[in-house]
């Protein structure tokens, strides 16, 4: 009543002419012009309560429109209208009452609303008492994710009375799970309270955690003698410890006014600054007051006339901390139901523990599968024909170049990824035989300097790609079907794209696999790499099969680079990020066996996810370790995990 | 095409001064120290293209002191050594008035010397750390309290975020912003554990863990953001990995700080709609300066290119600088930083920019939220808010002040009422 | 023996009079000394391009003479920079640090001025505690012993490992390029307490010297010259003699130097440390020009590029060496500078800011295709050389190494 009259008088205030029907929604956003048109979480709240609460059949309507930023202010009048884009510089304005359409204005004349992330979820959370039985599913769906993202104690009266007229059977299992949660922060029973967390105590979801943690939100406090029987009491802590330094426990007493504060250096040294008197600072020279222990005694001088207060020493500490008793105290009054919680947080804790191993377990397959593929390629060209190639990461960003290409081209992402990869794999074999007849083949009783050389055309071949497609870098874009993850639970989840490079890496060792042991190039390849006199007497043609199988290994290394732009990004320096660590693989593996490549890539990934996993807050601290293992690792197994024996190893 | 344009606006000077001889050698030089090539090539050719189309609007205009301006580009390839290098061949060799230039921390450190020791003149563009004032620099980007804080803020008040998840890569901007962040968030009540830090090497591209522990820390029940200090190529990788996770913007904000129009360029931005971006300027600011500074630069660059906050930078900076030159009648570095106080030039986002005695502007601090157009929407944009270039969040640097107008000093000791040094600390 | 080393070696005594004579001129011709005709900035491009020439030098002991391709020497030079560096800043920030406590009402503590010092010195990158690894810059003498020290030291036992468990050739290759980049990953840290990614700057300003850097920037280039000599010399001493012939020896068949009974090992041990304290004192001279040293420079990318200067200035012999530094660096500064014209072709203008890089990159691949003995060949063709004719290419740059057919046998 009092807001209807309110609104009255604001309307009369500002002289509008409106038809003040009763449930008109215009009156009502006027009284809140100012606020609304502000829109900020701090102050919005009386605006949404007024709008939710009007009881205007377009309340929801409204709110729905200006989450979606489409409520425009006009200047003139300062009325609100829904906004509707016309052109660039032109909006077709609608009543919000009515839904008419009123004019079309310049954008110039009007301004719209923008709420920002805060606003929008205030607005959500008003709008959740409309959409919980809205008869549209999505909207339906929309109240439920923000309740789960702004769960609040209001909300769990019309989550119930909605449960049972939820028709929909995902959507009736949300609301279920989340009126369990919000029980559990809510209600106001505690035996319901604790059959709810029993409930869910073995649930993995970040939500369930998210409800039980702040239950256990604990304050520390102190008191004199003994711990006070009436609160509930997390634990008791022992000064000196680990869980509260004798410094910390200190602290506590000064912020609790139960102890005089420490006197800090700057203190002290500005109490001595504001003291000299005639070049002395209570009888100390003010020139010799280069040392603590002079300027301790000028201090205690000053300290003795009563001048400033006397120095805390370490013996008062120690005094006033065993004097006290130092304790956390749940902020949840029941005992019944912190226990419970805590109860429940050890079980899924265990479980939360398992799962990020296993997650990290997948994050370190996932980085192991990309070193692989990487690396595949030199696997062959280095590890079978003994070719330094330098220029290998190249031709990984040839690879991903040509998937960029191919992209401009071809605007659908599955049909131009499906091209990408056979015509990155001939681009990159092209240059890799290029490379073999014009470079390579006159270097291979020269090993270091195949090493330069292609060094010179990795250079060479990073400063063209800047040239014809600059420095910045260039969007390769998944298809649809690669996006999002495959969410086992809460805690582990892995994103398709990354499932589909391991794929690919195993499709990758197949291939390899297949070409050497089963094709007559493999059988050559083999021969030639043995001995490459006795197989050209055999009948092979060594430069042919070289020239192939480089071509080969270089092939793949374009392919691979097709999935690294996918996944990362396609820069001139992609190649160059891989190529150290595409080297290490292979050598630490071993040379020369497929196997040892994908043991190398195996434990290059997981060792460095397990770094990253000890200090998580230094990645680069988790590669630098990494490399320093690896050196040392080949210095006690400089052939690598997998070495070859007898005369394959050859020297 | 540029030729054409000078010569034509040689010729209109030619004519407007009726005959006053105008001999080629007669012009202001001004030195462009931006890397054209290695890995800052693809930031700060925009800005040396920015320098070369306001100098010739400038000289359109008929000059500076009756007199033509001529740009002096010089390439320092990226290389921090090569920038010191350069500067002092900008200043000893070609004798340039001014320098406009740098983008890298970095860099900047790698010139100070060099700029100090000559007394020459360099307008900085680019957001940075803060911590640091020179005599001979004017820092027309954001210190951090014109844009690490009032970003901060916006997620504390606006967005209720309660644990903070600080990534950044691992340099001195980060670092630095990240200390003073952690320092000020700590101010504001927020627990030491609810301020998760993380550091990548440059080009990192292997998120999936730093994302899932991001997501982890939603555990608590405490709303969680993102601040990224992520730089460059990076970011590509870190809001793909973003998006596969499936975070929204609404469960877990991310604002950025060196994400601009430019970045995003690389980006498929219509997952990562909603996430943010805070700084001085975006090109969807609305105003006619803006509209007209956006029209003549895609006329200049083409269609395709996008417009950013170091630009505005420059452009504020070199207006300043032409104008300051005006008034002291003389572009002699001494007469022009006497002038450079006080001075007043139009934002191109609305409002007026101030030189400060710090030698730092007063701008308004703008948020964006990401579209799926690659340009942000302006949600939220402040008054002009002074730069400080000794943080007051930090223990050490809130007893400095920086006041080259009446102190004559870039760090001067309020408590101990001293200057620390005249020269900056590099 | 001086006097026969000497005779044995007359490209000694040619290179030390061309240095000499060079020198000179730019020391007349300076901005420092009056005349100015050379600018400052170019003295010191110069002073640096002598460091790089001594590196180089380094390099080649290591590569053309004994046949390891260290991917790693620019590391050790980057150290050099790190330990010079060290107190070039510490000192610097101590005099600005005790002039303005000096002003304060209250004299300050030792402890106060160290961390007034940390505090100057780290504020910029977030900390202000002096790590541990700063412990003696307070001293100049204990630094310059560091700076051959530290390069030494990573090179013994980072080679002692290495060589140990008979890891050669490419493997070698591939395992200094990784501590190469571990170590500049290391830097790169802010936790490595050397500034991370800022690294050390300011560095030419000497502390409590008032010159003018266009004085200081001649001391520089003078010291450079003589360090680059005295290791010329040495260099030359060392490969003239016996251990000269056995460190070839290593180069052109390591199991045949093994079995006449010498340690292989210790003489390879010997001339990585001592290369890495060459690299070392190399650059500790060149980072005070320069002005900053960080990580970037010890990129792995830049021992490559030393590699690639030594082969195209041609391996195995010393002079070679330093043509290669010297030509291919300054060149490098020319072109990327943006000095050279560019190239109009009509449809395309040829940058060379653009385009050096993909010439530099070919015109390696021609000398290691075509002139594998690079520009020091140039030198045989004009002293009417012939080497005697073994059976196929040579495997090496040196006259003396193993002929392609004979390595198949």
């Amino acid at each position: 009543m009092i807001r209807l009259f309110l609104a009255g008088l604001a309307i009369a205030l500002s002289g509008m002419v409106a038809s003040a029907q009763e449930s008109a929604l215009q009156p009502v956003l006027q009284e809140h012009r100012d606020l609304i048109a502000k829109s900020s979480r701090m102050t919005i709240s009386p605006a949404i309560d007024a709008i939710a609460t009007s009881g205007a059949p377009q309340a929801q309507e409204m709110l729905e429109q200006w989450a979606e930023k489409n409520i425009w202010m006009r200047k003139s009048d300062g009325l609100f209208f829904i906004g509707e884009k016309v052109d660039a510089k032109t909006y077709a304005l609608s009543d919000i009452d009515t839904g008419r359409m009123i004019a079309e204005v310049a954008k110039s004349e009007i301004k719209q609303l923008k709420p920002n992330s805060g606003v929008r979820a205030m607005i959500h959370t008003a709008l959740v008492q409309f959409q919980l039985s809205d008869p549209n599913p999505s909207k339906r769906q929309d109240a439920l994710t923000s309740i789960a993202r702004d769960p609040e104690a209001s909300l769990l009266a019309p989550l119930r009375r909605s449960i049972d007229g939820e028709v929909d059977k995902d959507l009736r299992a949300q609301k279920k799970r989340l009126e369990r949660l919000l029980t559990i922060g809510y209600d106001e029973d505690t035996n319901a309270r604790v059959a709810a967390i029993e409930e869910m105590s073995g649930d993995l979801g970040v939500d369930v955690r998210a409800t039980l943690n702040p239950l256990l939100a604990t304050t520390r406090d102190v008191a004199i003698g003994d711990v006070p029987q009436d609160r509930n009491i997390a634990r008791t802590l022992t000064p000196g410890t680990d869980e509260l330094s004798v410094r910390d426990a200190y602290a506590l007493l000064v912020s609790k006014d139960l102890a005089p504060p420490l006197t800090t250096r700057d203190d002290m040294r500005a109490a001595l600054a504001a003291n000299i008197d005639g070049g002395r600072v209570g009888s100390v020279p003010v020139a010799q007051l280069s040392t603590d222990e002079a300027r301790t005694r000028a201090y205690a001088a000053l300290a003795a006339d009563g001048t400033v207060s006397a120095l805390v020493t370490d013996a008062d500490v120690q005094r006033a901390v065993a004097s006290h008793v130092f304790f956390e105290t749940y902020i949840d009054p029941s005992a019944e139901v912190t226990t419970a919680a805590a109860n429940a947080l050890k079980t899924i804790g265990a479980k939360v523990g398992v799962n990020q191993a296993l997650d990290l377990t997948l994050d370190a397959l996932s980085l192991a599968s990309i070193y692989f593929l990487a690396a595949i390629g030199l696997a062959i060209t280095f590890g079978v024909m003994g070719v330094i190639n330098m220029a290998h990461g190249e031709f990984i960003m040839m690879g991903a170049y040509t998937g960029y290409v191919v992209q401009q081209v071809i605007p659908d992402h599955t049909v131009s990824i499906l091209v990408a990869i056979p015509l990155a794999f001939a681009v990159t074999f092209a240059a890799g035989v290029a490379m073999e007849r014009l470079v390579i083949r006159w270097l291979y009783s020269r090993p270091l300097e195949t090493l330069l050389a292609t060094f010179g055309i990795s250079i060479a071949l990073q400063q063209l790609a800047k040239n014809i497609f600059g420095t910045q870098a260039r969007p390769l874009t998944s298809p649809g079907w690669l996006d999002g993850a495959w969410v086992i639970n809460d805690v582990v989840s892995i994103s398709y794209i990354r499932i589909a490079i391991f794929i690919l890496a195993f499709v990758f060792l197949a291939i390899f696999l297949f070409i050497m042991k089963r094709t007559r190039l493999g059988l050559e390849t083999r021969a030639v790499t043995q001995n490459p006199r006795m197989a050209a007497s055999m009948g092979i043609n060594p430069g042919r099969v070289n020239m192939l199988t480089f071509g080969l290994g270089s092939g793949i290394a374009g392919v691979a680079g097709v999935a690294i732009g996918l996944f990362a990004k396609v820069t001139s320096e992609l190649g160059s990020d891989y190529i150290v660590q595409s080297f290490m693989t292979v050598v630490v593996g071993g040379v020369g066996n497929i196997w040892g490549t994908l043991a190398g890539a195996a434990m290059i990934g997981f060792l460095q996810k397990g770094i990253e996993w000890f200090n998580p807050s230094n990645t680069l601290a988790a590669q630098t370790y990494m490399i320093v293992f690896i050196i040392i690792f080949i210095q006690f197994r400089p052939r690598g995990i997998i070495a070859l024996k007898g005369r394959a190893a050859g020297d | 095409m540029n030729f054409l344009k000078s010569t034509l606006a040689g010729s209109v000077v030619f004519a407007s001064l009726a005959g006053a001889a105008l001999a080629a050698d007669d012009t202001i030089k001004v030195g462009v120290l931006h890397s054209l090539s290695g890995t800052m090539a693809i930031s700060e050719t925009t800005l040396k293209d920015t320098m070369l189309m306001l100098i010739d609007q400038q000289n359109a205009k008929g000059g500076l002191l009756g007199k033509q301006l001529e740009a002096v580009v010089v390439d320092p390839a990226s290389d921090w050594p090569l920038f010191a290098e350069k500067a002092r061949e900008l200043l000893t060799v070609h004798e340039v008035d001014v320098i406009f230039g740098n983008w890298t921390s970095v860099s900047r450190k790698s010139v100070l010397p060099v700029i100090e020791e000559l007394n020459g003149l360099l307008f900085y563009p680019v957001q940075y750390e803060g911590e640091e004032s020179s005599k001979n620099v004017f820092y027309t980007g954001a210190a951090p309290n014109q844009q690490a804080i009032p970003a901060t803020d916006y997620f504390l008040d606006e967005l209720g975020v309660k644990k903070f998840a600080l990534l950044g890569t691992d340099y001195v901007y980060p670092r630095t912003t990240n200390n003073i962040l952690e320092s000020y968030l700590k101010g504001k009540g927020i627990a030491d554990d609810d301020i998760f830090v993380n550091y990548t090497p440059f080009g990192h591209s292997d998120w999936s863990k730093i994302v899932a522990d991001v997501v982890a820390l939603g555990a608590d029940g405490k709303k969680v953001g993102v601040i990224s200090t992520i730089n460059g190529d990076a970011n590509i990788g870190f809001y793909k990995e973003l998006a596969a996770a499936g975070v929204s913007a609404d469960d877990i904000p991310v604002i950025a700080f060196s994400v601009g129009e430019e970045e995003l360029a690389g980006l498929d931005t219509s997952n990562l709609v909603g996430h943010l971006a805070a700084w001085n300027y975006f090109q969807s600011a609305e105003s006619d300066a803006n509209a007209e500074f956006v029209e003549t630069w895609k006329a200049t660059m083409g269609e395709d290119r996008v417009t950013n906050d170091p630009m505005e930078a420059h452009y504020i900076g070199f207006n300043m600088w032409v104008n300051a030159a005006t008034a002291a009648g003389s572009t002699e570095v001494d007469a022009v930083r006497a002038e450079m106080y006080g001075q007043e030039y139009p934002n191109l986002t609305g409002g007026t920019a101030v030189m400060l005695p710090n030698h730092h502007l007063a701008k308004p601090v703008l948020i964006g939220e990401i579209q799926d157009d690659g340009q942000f929407d302006i949600i939220s944009q402040t008054s002009e808010v002074p730069g400080d270039a000794w943080t007051d969040f930090l223990p050490e640097s809130a007893v400095l002040k920086s006041d080259w107008k009446e102190l004559g000093c870039g760090m001067y000791n309020t408590e101990t009422k001293t200057c620390v040094q005249t020269l900056s600390n590099y | 023996m001086q006097r026969s080393f000497i005779a044995r070696n007359p490209s000694v005594l040619i290179f030390l009079a061309l240095l000499a004579l060079f020198t000179l001129i730019v020391t007349v011709l300076a901005e420092g000394s009056g005349i100015g005709i050379i600018s400052t900035s170019f003295v010191k491009t110069l002073g640096k391009t002598l460091c790089l020439c001594l590196v180089a030098v380094a390099m080649d002991l290591i590569w053309g003479f004994t046949g390891i391709l260290s991917l790693g020497h620019f590391a050790f030079f980057g150290l050099g920079g790190y330990m010079i560096g060290m107190w070039l800043m510490y000192e610097r920030t101590r005099l600005i640090v005790v002039d303005s406590l000096a002003q304060a009402e209250i004299p300050p503590t030792s402890s106060e001025v160290v961390d007034a010092i940390g505090n100057q010195i780290f504020g910029v990158v977030g900390s202000s505690e002096f790590p541990l690894i700063w412990a003696v810059a307070d001293s100049l003498f204990l630094q310059l012993v560091l700076v051959v020290l530290v390069p030494g030291l990573l090179a013994l036992v980072f080679g002692w490992l290495a060589f140990r468990s008979r890891v050669t050739g490419v493997y070698l290759s591939i395992l200094t390029q990784a501590m190469t980049l571990a170590l500049a990953l290391y830097l790169f840290q802010n936790d490595s307490g050397l500034r991370g990614n800022n690294g050390l700057s300011g560095l030419q300003n000497l502390p409590g010297v008032s010159a003018p850097q266009s004085v200081v920037s001649l001391w520089f280039f003078w010291a450079s010259a003589c360090a680059l000599g005295l290791g010329y010399i040495l260099a030359a001493w060392l490969v003239s003699g016996k251990f000269g012939w056995v460190i070839r020896g290593i180069r052109d068949n390591e199991a045949r130097v093994r079995f006449l009974g010498y340690s292989v090992e210790l003489y390879k041990l010997v001339v990585f440390t001592l290369t890495a304290m060459i690299a070392g004192i190399a650059g500790a001279l060149y980072y005070p020009q320069a002005g900053i040293i960080n990580p970037a420079e010890i990129a792995p990318i830049a021992s490559i590029y030393l590699a690639v200067w030594v082969a195209i200035g041609g391996r195995g012999r010393l002079y070679g060496a330093i043509i290669g530094a010297a030509i291919v660096s300054l060149l490098s500064t020319w072109f990327t500078g943006g000095q050279a014209p560019d190239i109009p072709l009509g449809f395309y203008t040829v940058k060379w800011v653009d385009w050096w890089l993909v010439l530099l990159g070919l015109s390696f691949v021609a000398v290691t295709l075509f002139a594998p003995k690079g520009m020091g060949g140039l030198v045989d063709l004009w002293t009417q050389r012939r080497a005697p004719n073994r059976h196929g290419a040579d495997l090496g740059p040196d006259a003396g190494s193993l002929r392609e057919q004979e390595a198949e046998t």
